[in-house]
């Protein structure tokens, strides 16, 4: 395995499965994977609608007693969990299963708001896998019309005070949604937006709800929850009703001050913790001029001479935990079976992130003494598992040439194959990214 | 094959067994046959140096070869339990000296496989391929071949801990069932781990803080864990209960890690000898009446250096040594050849030179054990005609 290679698969893969076969150009295996739809979307798994019933009838079920009362969002997420993780151990195409992740926690919908359980698979599946190389102005669209993220940050309860319901139930805005749209998801305070703005588009946004009575469940723009009239928003104006959402989600999605916050991003999830600014403008320019074409950025991401120098950057636990287990290439029967229960045992409960901005992304973050140690621990368990293989190949089908002399050096004066096995796979070179 | 781990986890509930799995590097797998004779062996992963176990303080090259690592003459504060004059058992092995004394332990000296690598992974293969090349199953699975079958046939083969060792897979079935959890490395692991994340700005500073946080210094890094020191004899008492059933297995593949001693040897060795030895009275003691028939053979993929290196240790060598235990073993003596540490007298001027085959040991145990003849003793062990069995290793 050559260098570059060894990079398209770590740096923007998910890591090499077993002896899966190798890319002849690193560099055209990684754009190819932005190719056509996602392959995700052909598993058959649960729609939004299917999460939002299920979660209705879990709700109306009269019994209330743990272990006898209806699970059906719980048997409906644990199969889509199952689903998704068969796929991120063995998909051949890990750099757009990276770009998905990131996108996700970008826009972070977190379990730890426990209604929104049952529309997440429906969220990856229609807001965020669909886009992923597409435009970032529908992606947008698309995660703010979600009833996952319309429940995570409480916009079914945001009411005009004007409106109807507003006027009789003396109801007023939630801003939750409208902040960290404009925080997180798209210009951030540097675009120098004031607390009058961020009222404002809570007030464009009021009445964007969900429906979850009827069948098939979703989306709802409530009029009557709407605050009438124009509003102004970062001195632009917007119209009455739904459309007037949709227009200021185009002007925040084509914002400059947007383009340059997920350039920053993508440049510090693939290439380093502190972005370099050049990297930074390019990408920000190659969305400017794309008006938002997230697959262009991505294929400008492989072009970057930054992307290709040497590795500085710490997995993130769920990110190692895959990468280890696609290594070792398990048979199905002696795959641990409960891959985020291994992950929130590393410090990353997947589908949980503790707030609106997601997982942090760099090093510092991650790199705790005791964090480490768990790493250490568990590849240690998990080698347990495949003590029979031989490190010095699984270190050349996995590694190539970022082994270092050290971790050869220990590997081959280890007591076992076991203890080798586990060095490398502790090693700081399989930490890294 | 069926269902092994239900199998297990009914037997494991009965026996308590599920919580000796918080394990480090020992493990064990089980394999069954219609006698009622019993054999176990113990591989020592990471090779023991047999000459700080079984010391031969009565050569009069070893104090200039060892003179750092030496421990005080049998009789003395501290010293070797005596084994007849020449060889003295390290004090950390007081349960398998009385057995010796009972005459039912037989150390063995100066024994090798017929493989000359100083290759860990390469060598324990050969030691469970029983060869010097690889085949495609491991010798106490052939032996376990060539015993009639159980009724219960192919279901009644099992392994606990986490992967089959190469000893016992082949045709035979056997099964395997993976613990909940997988234990802790030992220190020795974790000072590895060290120096691996060392020179590492980001995993480097985290990996020492994190082993000083969890209570670990350079002394600790340099004697067995206490976790672990539980383990190995807990999974030799259940392997003996399970043996010692009317119904439960015959063969047995013990392995127990921690001999790598490159450096500080004469800290680390005792407490992973005295593991081994807890381990032996834990198994002879659940195997109750069922001592008498069993065989328990104590083996290591090479032996180390004669001479200490610079840290402490002994680095890879040749010549190792090995035990047999039992309750009808021929014991209460020290079965070797010795071949002498004068210089000339080691193998590449560096090892102690090996005068017995592993296999003639192997050998004479299966054939005393299970009445295998010469052509069986072939099967177990391929291309081996100039290594003939040992005999009378067992009282009659």
């Amino acid at each position: 395995m050559d260098m570059n290679t060894a990079h398209a698969l770590i740096r923007f893969g998910l890591g090499r499965r077993g002896s899966e076969d190798l890319p002849a150009d690193p560099k055209a295996w990684l754009a190819r994977q932005l190719d056509g739809p996602d392959p995700y979307l052909s598993l058959p798994g649960p729609s939004t609608a299917d999460g939002l019933t299920a979660l209705q009838e879990d709700r109306r079920d009269p019994n209330k007693e743990p272990g006898k009362r209806r699970e059906r969002v719980r048997e409906l997420f644990q199969g889509e969990v199952a689903t998704l993780a068969n796929h991120v151990l063995t998909t051949p195409d890990g750099f757009r299963e990276r770009l998905v992740w990131f996108w996700y926690n970008h826009f972070t919908v977190s379990l730890r708001r426990g209604e929104c359980t049952g529309a997440l698979p429906g969220y990856f599946r229609e807001a965020i896998r669909p886009h992923v190389t597409g435009r970032f102005q529908d992606m947008l669209l698309a995660v703010m019309t979600h009833p996952a993220m319309i429940m995570y940050l409480d916009n079914q309860q945001s009411f005009g005070p004007d409106s109807l319901v507003g006027q009789r139930q003396k109801k007023g805005i939630n801003e939750n949604l409208a902040r960290e749209c404009l925080e997180l998801h798209t210009v951030t305070p540097a675009a120098g937006y004031t607390q009058a703005d961020v009222t404002s588009f809570a007030k464009i946004l009021s009445g964007w709800s969900i429906e979850i009575n009827k069948i098939p469940a979703g989306f709802m723009f409530r009029r009557f929850a709407h605050e009438p009239g124009p509003k102004t928003m970062m001195g632009q104006v917007f119209t009455e009703g739904e459309e007037g959402g949709r227009m200021a989600l185009s002007f925040l999605a084509e914002h400059p001050a947007t383009y340059h916050n997920l350039a920053t991003k993508l440049v510090r999830h693939f290439v380093a913790d502190v972005p370099p600014p050049a990297a930074v403008a390019h990408i920000a320019s190659v969305l400017h001029t794309t008006k938002g074409d997230l697959k262009a950025a991505s294929l400008a991401l492989i072009a970057l001479p930054e992307a290709w120098q040497p590795l500085t950057k710490l997995r993130q636990p769920q990110d190692y935990v895959i990468s280890v287990l696609r290594a070792l290439d398990l048979p199905a029967d002696k795959r641990p079976p409960n891959l985020p229960g291994i992950i929130s045992g590393l410090g990353q409960q997947p589908f949980a992130a503790p707030l609106p901005n997601g997982w942090p992304d760099t090093a510092a973050d991650w790199d705790g003494p005791e964090a480490i140690l768990r790493r250490i621990d568990w590849a240690y368990g998990m080698t347990g598992r495949a003590a029979n293989m031989d490190p010095d190949a699984l270190a050349g089908a996995t590694l190539g040439p970022l082994l270092g002399e050290t971790t050869k050096h220990e590997m081959h004066r280890a007591g076992s194959r076991r203890d080798a096995l586990a060095l490398l796979v502790a090693s700081p070179e399989f930490n890294r990214r | 094959m069926s269902h092994p781990s239900m199998r297990l986890s009914r037997r494991s509930a009965l026996l308590g067994l599920t919580t000796a799995f918080t394990l480090g590097r020992a493990s064990l797998a089980l394999a069954n046959a219609a006698t009622e004779q019993r054999f176990v062996v113990v591989i020592l992963r990471g090779a023991l140096d047999g000459m700080a176990a079984v010391v031969p303080y009565g050569d009069s090259a070893l104090t200039e070869l060892r003179g750092s690592l030496l421990l005080p003459e049998p009789g003395r504060d501290g010293g070797l339990l005596d084994l007849g004059g020449f060889y003295g058992l390290h004090p950390a092995m007081p349960a398998m000296h009385q057995m010796y004394t009972q005459g039912q332990m037989l150390p063995v000296h100066a024994v090798a496989g017929p493989y000359r690598v100083r290759s860990h992974f390469e060598a324990q293969d050969y030691l469970e391929y029983g060869s010097n090349h690889a085949l495609t199953s491991g010798w106490l699975n052939r032996a376990a071949t060539l015993l009639p079958a159980t009724r219960g046939g192919t279901e009644t083969a099992l392994a606990v801990g986490t992967s089959i060792p190469l000893l016992l897979r082949g045709q035979a079935p056997v099964g395997s069932w993976l613990p909940k959890t997988n234990g802790r490395p030992e220190p020795e692991l974790y000072s590895r781990m060290l120096a691996i994340h060392q020179k590492d700005p980001i995993t480097g500073p985290a990996v020492a803080n994190g082993l000083k946080e969890r209570g670990f210094t350079e002394a600790t890094l340099s004697t067995p864990e206490a976790g672990n020191r539980y383990a190995f004899p807990a999974l030799c008492a259940s392997a003996g209960k399970l043996l010692a059933a009317a119904d439960g297995p015959r063969l047995a593949a013990l392995e127990i890690g921690g001999w790598d001693t490159h450096a500080a040897q004469k800290n680390r060795i005792g407490g992973t000898l005295k593991q081994l030895d807890d381990g032996m009275a834990s198994l002879k003691a659940g195997l109750g009446d069922a001592w008498p028939k069993t065989v328990v053979m104590i083996m290591t993929e090479f032996g180390r250096t004669v001479r200490v290196n610079g840290t402490g240790g002994t680095d890879h060598g040749t010549g190792a040594a090995a035990f047999v235990l039992g309750g009808k073993i021929a014991g209460g003596k020290v079965l070797a050849n010795w071949p002498g540490l004068a210089t000339h007298n080691l193998f590449e001027n560096r090892d102690l030179q090996p005068t017995l085959d592993l296999r003639s040991l192997a050998k004479g145990l299966l054939a005393s054990q299970f009445n295998l003849d010469a052509r069986a003793q072939s099967t177990v062990f391929p291309d081996s005609a100039h290594a003939s069995a040992v005999p009378g290793l067992l009282r009659v």
